[in-house]
C-alpha cells in the first residue's frame, strides 16, 4: 500500500515566482489497484509521479510504503519496487545495447551487478516467449540495438523491461503521448494486460480521456495540486468523457 | 626505415593504453575527462622514481596504475559527490597533479641504462633474449597491449560491464535498475585513469626518462584516437565488405570490430600520421601544433562528434 500524507511542494520558494503545488495532498493506493491520474498541464500530476519516485524532493509531508516511510531513501533505492515507463521513448532502454543486453540488464534488477557473464544464454528462451506475448514479431530481433527500433517498438521493451522482475509497484508516466493512435493502442492494451496478468499496483498519468475510463479501477482528476475527482469500481465505470471534459471546462472558467 | 616502422608501432602501442582510458570515459561513459593530462606524467613520475629506488619494473606499473586509480578517485568523487560538472573536475584533478607530480619526481628525471626495466628484466630477456631492443620493445608492448584490451573486452561482457556502458547510454535507465549511477561513473574514471597512467609509465621504461611537461595534448591525443578509431569501423561496418564478412562465419566475428579494435587501431593510425610530419621536416616544436590541427581535422571528418559511439 502506497500512502501519500499531508504532501507539500513549492517550487521557487521566497522568489516572485514561488508555486505552492501541493498544500497538504493525501493520497492512499491500496495494493493492486490501476489507477488512471487526468489534469491539464500544471496540475501537478507529474510531479505527483516524481515525488513518489524520489526525482525531485518534496517539501513537507511524508510517503509510505505498506506504513515505512520511503522520504529519505533515494531515487534508486526507492526504484527497488518501482517500474517506470516513461512518455518518451527512448528513456526505457539504452539504445547503443541490443535488445538482449537491455532485457538482461533489466533481468538483473534487485540483484548484484558483479564480475559474472553479462547475458546469461540459458535465459534466452524466456525472452523470446516474453517478447512473442508483445505480438510486434521483437523475439527475432534479439541483436538488434535498440536505437534500431520505432518509437512504439522501444516503449513496448521497455514496459516488458519494468516489468520483467518483481515489483510493487508501476509508475506510467504519459507513456502513449508520444506515440501515434495505433500504436498508442498497442501499448496500451499491452499496459492493461500486463498490469492484469502481474496483479499489479499501477498509476497511470495519462491525457487521453478514454485510456483513463477504460482503463484500471479508479480515476483521479488533479487541478492545481488538489484532487478534485475520485472515482473508484461502479462509480468509475459509470462516468463517461464528456463528464470529464465537463469538469475540465468548469475548472478552467474559474 | 624498418626501424622508424618498427619504433612508430611500439609508440602506437603504448599510447593505445591510454586511448583505452579516453575509451571508457569519453565513449563508454560520455564523461569527458580532462584528469588524463595530469595522470599520464603521474603514472611516468611514479614509475620514474620507483624504477630509481630498485624496484621490480612490473611491480612499479602497477603502481603507477593504482595512483593514476587515486587520482581517477578524486575527479570522479569531485564529480559524483560534490556535484561539480564533469569537465570541471577533471580539470580540478589535472591542475592539482602537476603539483603532485613535481613534487613526486621533480621537473625531470633520468632512468640510467644500468636500471632494469620491462624491455631488459630477465624474465623478457629468457623469451626475447635473441631480438634486439627495439624489437623486444614492440613485442612487450604489443603483448601488454593486446592484454589488456582482451581484460576490458571481458569486463564488457560482465554485468558490471554491461551496467557500465548503461550509464553512458542511458542514466535515467541505470537509477530505475535500482543502481547508483553515480558509483559506476566513478568506477568508470578510476579505471579509465588507471589505464592512463598505466600508459604514462610503460611510456617512462620505454624512453628511460620523466618530464613534468609530458601530459599536455594527452586528452587531445586520446580523444583523437578513439573518434578516428570508431568513424573508421563505423565506416567499415556498414561497407560490402564487412557485409560479406558477416556470410562467412569464420570471418564473422571480423565484421563487427569491437570498440578496443577501433581505439588500438586508431592510436596506431595516428602515430605514423605524426611521424609522418615529422619525417617530412616538421621542426620539433610544431609536434603539438600538428597534434591539434590533426584533431580539427579529424573531428571534421569524422563529421559529428563521435557521439553515436560503438560500444565494445
Amino acid at each position: 500500500m502506497l500512502e501519500i500524507k499531508n504532501l507539500t511542494k513549492i517550487y521557487n520558494p521566497g522568489t516572485v515566482t514561488e508555486l505552492k503545488l501541493f498544500d497538504g495532498l493525501d493520497l492512499t493506493v491500496p495494493d493492486g489497484q490501476f489507477i488512471s491520474i487526468v489534469g491539464s498541464n500544471g496540475s501537478g500530476k507529474t510531479s505527483l509521479l516524481n515525488i513518489i519516485c524520489g526525482s525531485i524532493p518534496l517539501d513537507g509531508g511524508d510517503v509510505l510504503v505498506d506504513g515505512k516511510s520511503i522520504r529519505k531513501q533515494r531515487d534508486f533505492q526507492r526504484y527497488a519496487s518501482i517500474g517506470r515507463v516513461y512518455q518518451n521513448p527512448a528513456l526505457g532502454t539504452c539504445p547503443n545495447l541490443t535488445m538482449l543486453e537491455n532485457l538482461s540488464l533489466a533481468d538483473n534488477k534487485g540483484k548484484r551487478f558483479g564480475l559474472s557473464q553479462g547475458v546469461n544464454k540459458k535465459r534466452v528462451d524466456f525472452y523470446r516467449s516474453e517478447l512473442a506475448g508483445l505480438g510486434l514479431g521483437l523475439e527475432d530481433k534479439l541483436d538488434i540495438k535498440m536505437g534500431a527500433l520505432s518509437g512504439g517498438q522501444r516503449q513496448a521493451v521497455a514496459l516488458l523491461m519494468a516489468t520483467l522482475t518483481p515489483l510493487k509497484f508501476l509508475i506510467l508516466d504519459e507513456h502513449t503521448a508520444a506515440l501515434d493512435p495505433k500504436t498508442a493502442e498497442t501499448i496500451m492494451v499491452l499496459t492493461g494486460k500486463v498490469v492484469k496478468e502481474k496483479g499489479l499496483t499501477a498509476m497511470m498519468v495519462t491525457h487521453n480521456l478514454r485510456y483513463a475510463l477504460e482503463y484500471g479501477d479508479r480515476l483521479l482528476m488533479l487541478d492545481r495540486g488538489k484532487i478534485v475527482v475520485d472515482r473508484a469500481g461502479e462509480e468509475k465505470t459509470q462516468m463517461t468523457t464528456e463528464e470529464i471534459l465537463q469538469v475540465f471546462g468548469q475548472l478552467s472558467m474559474q | 626505415m624498418l626501424d622508424l616502422i618498427v619504433s612508430t608501432l611500439t609508440q602506437g602501442f603504448i599510447y593505445a593504453l591510454l586511448s583505452f582510458g579516453v575509451y571508457i570515459t569519453y565513449s563508454v561513459l560520455d564523461f569527458p575527462d580532462l584528469s588524463v593530462d595530469g595522470t599520464f606524467p603521474l603514472g611516468a613520475a611514479v614509475t620514474a622514481v620507483l624504477l630509481l629506488k630498485g624496484m621490480n619494473p612490473w611491480l612499479t606499473l602497477v603502481c603507477a596504475a593504482l595512483a593514476g586509480a587515486v587520482a581517477g578517485l578524486c575527479t570522479g568523487l569531485i564529480h559524483v559527490k560534490l556535484g561539480v560538472r564533469d569537465l570541471l573536475a577533471g580539470i580540478i584533478t589535472m591542475t592539482a597533479l602537476s603539483s603532485v607530480n613535481l613534487l613526486i619526481a621533480g621537473s625531470n628525471l633520468t632512468v640510467e641504462r644500468a636500471v632494469d626495466t620491462i624491455f631488459t628484466s630477465a624474465p623478457v630477456m629468457a623469451v626475447l633474449g635473441g631480438l634486439t631492443l627495439s624489437g623486444r620493445k614492440l613485442v612487450v608492448s604489443l603483448v601488454l597491449v593486446v592484454v589488456v584490451k582482451l581484460v576490458l573486452d571481458l569486463y564488457f561482457r560482465t554485468k558490471s560491464g554491461l551496467l557500465l556502458r548503461a550509464v553512458g547510454d542511458n542514466g535515467t535507465l541505470v537509477t530505475t535498475l535500482a543502481q547508483n549511477k553515480g558509483n559506476m561513473k566513478i568506477l568508470g574514471v578510476v579505471l579509465a585513469n588507471a589505464l592512463v597512467a598505466l600508459c604514462g609509465g610503460v611510456l617512462c621504461q620505454e624512453q628511460r626518462s620523466y618530464s613534468a611537461v609530458m601530459g599536455i595534448g594527452q586528452v587531445v591525443f586520446g580523444l583523437a584516437t578513439v573518434i578516428i578509431g570508431v568513424s573508421l569501423i563505423r565506416f567499415f561496418v556498414g561497407s560490402r565488405a564487412a557485409q560479406g564478412m558477416r556470410k562467412i562465419p569464420v570471418l564473422r566475428f571480423l565484421a563487427s570490430p569491437k570498440g578496443t579494435t577501433a581505439v588500438l587501431l586508431g592510436s596506431v593510425l595516428y602515430k605514423f600520421c605524426i611521424q609522418i610530419a615529422i619525417n617530412a621536416g616538421l621542426p620539433a616544436n610544431m609536434l603539438k601544433f600538428i597534434t591539434a590541427v590533426l584533431f580539427l581535422l579529424v573531428l571534421v571528418i569524422a563529421g559529428r562528434r563521435g557521439e553515436e559511439i560503438i560500444h565494445a
